[in-house]
């Protein structure tokens, strides 16, 4: 049931990155689940894998980057090893999301958005995770996490900090 | 002895640690050695109780909650001993909170595996879809109509009409799409029903592809639910092996195929031609119309789009009739609405009922007010586009016309409720920001204003001319709301104007806030 938790991605590989590309080439609208299936194996979406995009599903560069920029889920570069995501919508900040995300921020010494220097953490914003009635809420790696407090998010970053 | 227990595996009761309640169950047993079977259901909605423990007896569930690990070894030494419990909560059923809804589309939802289709079946399940086939296709969208089912999704446009329109119009292909790119902060009814009770969702899109003559659906959701996508992905394998999607669905001479797309974090594609760009492998723009989908959808082909919680009303309507559904609700509001109640609230969770009960009953009575304890100050209801109401309008009923009526809309049905600590230019600029972030920049006025508006927000929140500020605010989002397409740039103005005309003193040289009564 539950997604992989602590992501192992392979390093970019063209031969494999084409493999992924082919795999989902015949469905209709290709694009968004070719970036996503590419994203789950490398862990971003490889500048080299948008040419190859294009030219199999007969479209430009420039329109399989404009895909790959609208979305705020694909990444141009890898993630710090652990990714923090935690909800920044109005439900969670009804329920005092916004302190928490303050004290993570000056725990990891980032703004949200960012990675630490160790590459560790990425901290990022997310709105909504559809968890509004146990608020304020996060997501570590793909694990969820609600009611946060004080002591929760301290731990949630010991977690990413390890 | 054998125990028959319910620990759901909705995201909302993983989130507090269902899973570790899980396992500490199966430990507990094998320890005690006894026979436990842990059924993993969807959530019940109640989500201050969960994980809650169920207990399966003769007089119905027992409800535990809200249970951690650590209470496993007493709760279950208390189930072997047929003693009570700190946590017990008695009959789940006879829970007040439950008892007072009317489920109609939740009816199965955290009662049933999610993923067995004889206990969907058990439950009523497939009945509608079985009723349609003996129904002509423009009978069957006479029943939707009849029903007065109106969008979910907060537009509110009557579904069979919809349904009509598509059916009428000739294609070599046609389209069904299950919008369920559920973004509103304060939503998470079309999340518990695609973890809890998935089955319903495919008997609705399938009757809707029969009806309009659509061959291929695609369930739209998003990345930040992959629960609900596991799920769901599963369900249609197991509807597939079961015949009841594919080829000669149960028998009969339709096709209909059905698909689970995943979105990428654009709040925008929850807008319905954003979405079927997204769809078609495209950024996520906005589409102007007409032309409508119902023409000129998917690929260009005439589609219908609707909300997850439309279709999945579709098969109670199909079963038990237009006039079972249209006998609840007030005025043009027909049938049940699953309302979400959360933020800043007592009792949170998935309260379904008739339209017409108040804003007020709702925030009070149900949510029983704020569980930081102090008074409720705001509601906004109906997501980031949606109006925020002070305590002077919680006589509002829930129905369409009456919040449009009030300035507001009900949109998905969420409501986020606030305490007194909330600082409402704050929450007006977040709308801007958020807008802002969202916006998919075909429209200037969205693309733009968005920013300006926080910009001046903000002037207005440091003292800066903050009357001439005011009114340069209120005509922007006059701006926004005239000369966006879509309701991103052109809702985005109720939150800020509601948050302007009934909050009005938060709007002046923001003190560092009194941390009051501490």
């Amino acid at each position: 049931m539950t997604p992989k938790m602590t992501p192992v991605y392979e390093s970019w590989d063209a031969a494999r990155g084409a493999e992924i590309i082919a795999e989902h080439s015949k469905m209709e609208g290709a694009t968004l689940p070719i970036l996503h299936a590419l994203q789950e194996a490398f862990g971003y979406v490889p500048e080299d894998a948008i040419p190859m995009i294009a030219s199999t599903l007969n479209l430009s560069r420039a329109e399989v980057y404009g895909v790959f920029t609208f979305y705020h889920d694909f990444r141009a570069k890898k993630a710090g090893r652990h990714v923090l995501k935690l909800c920044r919508a109005e439900a969670c900040q009804a329920a005092g999301g916004d302190a928490l995300a303050a004290r993570a921020e000056a725990k990891l010494g980032i703004a949200m958005g960012n990675t630490t220097a160790d590459e560790r953490v990425t901290l990022e914003p997310i709105y909504c995770l559809g968890l509004c009635a146990t608020a304020p809420s996060a997501m570590i790696d793909g694990r969820l996490v609600g009611r946060l407090d004080e002591a929760r998010i301290d731990a949630l970053v010991s977690e990413a900090q390890r | 002895m054998s125990v028959r227990l319910f620990v759901p595996c909705d995201a909302g009761a993983l989130a507090v640690g269902a899973d570790e309640v899980a396992q500490a169950l199966h430990k507990a047993a094998l320890e005690r050695n006894v026979d436990v079977e842990i059924v993993r259901n969807g959530s019940r909605g109640l989500y201050w109780l969960e994980p809650l423990v169920e207990l399966e007896t003769a007089q119905g569930r027992f409800g535990f909650g809200p249970v951690t690990a650590d209470d496993v070894p007493s709760l279950l030494d208390a189930i072997i001993a047929d003693k009570s419990h700190k946590l017990s909560l008695g009959l789940t059923e006879e829970i007040p909170w439950l008892k007072r809804q009317t489920r109609l589309t939740f009816a199965r939802c955290g009662i049933i595996d999610p993923l067995s289709l004889e206990d969907y079946r058990a439950h009523g399940g497939y009945k509608g879809l079985t009723r349609a086939l003996t129904l002509s296709p423009d009978a069957v969208i006479a029943e939707v109509t009849t029903s007065g089912l109106r969008g979910r999704g907060g537009a509110g446009f009557p579904t069979g009409i919809k349904w009509k329109t598509v059916s009428q119009t000739a294609a070599d292909r046609k389209y069904v799409i299950c919008n369920a790119d559920e973004g509103d902060s304060g939503t998470f009814a079309d999340r518990m029903l695609m973890e809890g009770d998935p089955f319903v969702l495919i008997e609705g899109m399938t009757i809707c592809g029969i009806a309009v003559g659509a061959t291929k659906g695609y369930i739209y959701t998003r990345s930040e639910y992959p629960h609900a996508i596991a799920t769901m992905t599963k369900a249609i394998d197991i509807a597939k092996k079961a015949g009841l999607l594919g080829d000669k669905i149960s028998g009969s001479n339709y096709t209909f195929d059905l698909e689970v797309r995943t979105g990428a974090g654009a709040y925008v594609c929850g807008e319905e031609t954003a979405l079927m760009e997204s769809l078609e492998g495209k950024r996520g723009i906005v589409r102007a119309k007409p032309p409508l989908p119902a023409h000129h959808g998917l690929f260009g082909k005439p589609t219908v789009v609707n909300n997850l919680l439309s279709f999945a009303a579709i098969p109670f309507i199909l079963d038990e009739g237009a006039k079972a559904y249209a006998d609840f609700g007030m005025g043009r509001s027909r049938g049940t609405m699953p309302i979400q109640i959360a933020g800043n609230v007592k009792f949170g969770g998935l309260f379904e009922t008739a339209f017409g009960i108040t804003l007020g009953e709702l925030v009070d009575d149900i949510g029983g007010g704020t569980f930081t304890g102090r008074p409720v100050r705001a509601v906004q209801v109906g997501g980031p586009l949606g109006a925020y109401f002070p305590r002077a309008l919680f006589d509002t009923p829930f129905d369409y016309e009456a919040f449009a009526a009030k300035e507001g809309l009900i949109g998905h049905g969420g409501i986020v409720v606030f305490d007194d600590t909330v600082d409402m230019s704050k929450q007006a600029r977040f709308a801007m920001e958020f807008c802002a972030i969202e916006s998919c920049g075909k429209c200037t006025p969205c693309r733009i204003g968005s920013t300006r508006g926080a910009e001046t927000i903000d002037k207005i929140r440091r003292g800066d001319r903050v009357a001439e500020n005011i009114a340069l605010v209120e005509d922007l989002c006059g701006t926004m709301k005239l000369g966006s397409l879509c309701a991103l740039g052109g809702f985005t103005p109720y939150p800020v104007l509601s948050a302007l005309k009934h909050f009005r003193e938060d709007f002046g040289p923001r003190q560092p806030r009194l941390q009051a009564a501490e």
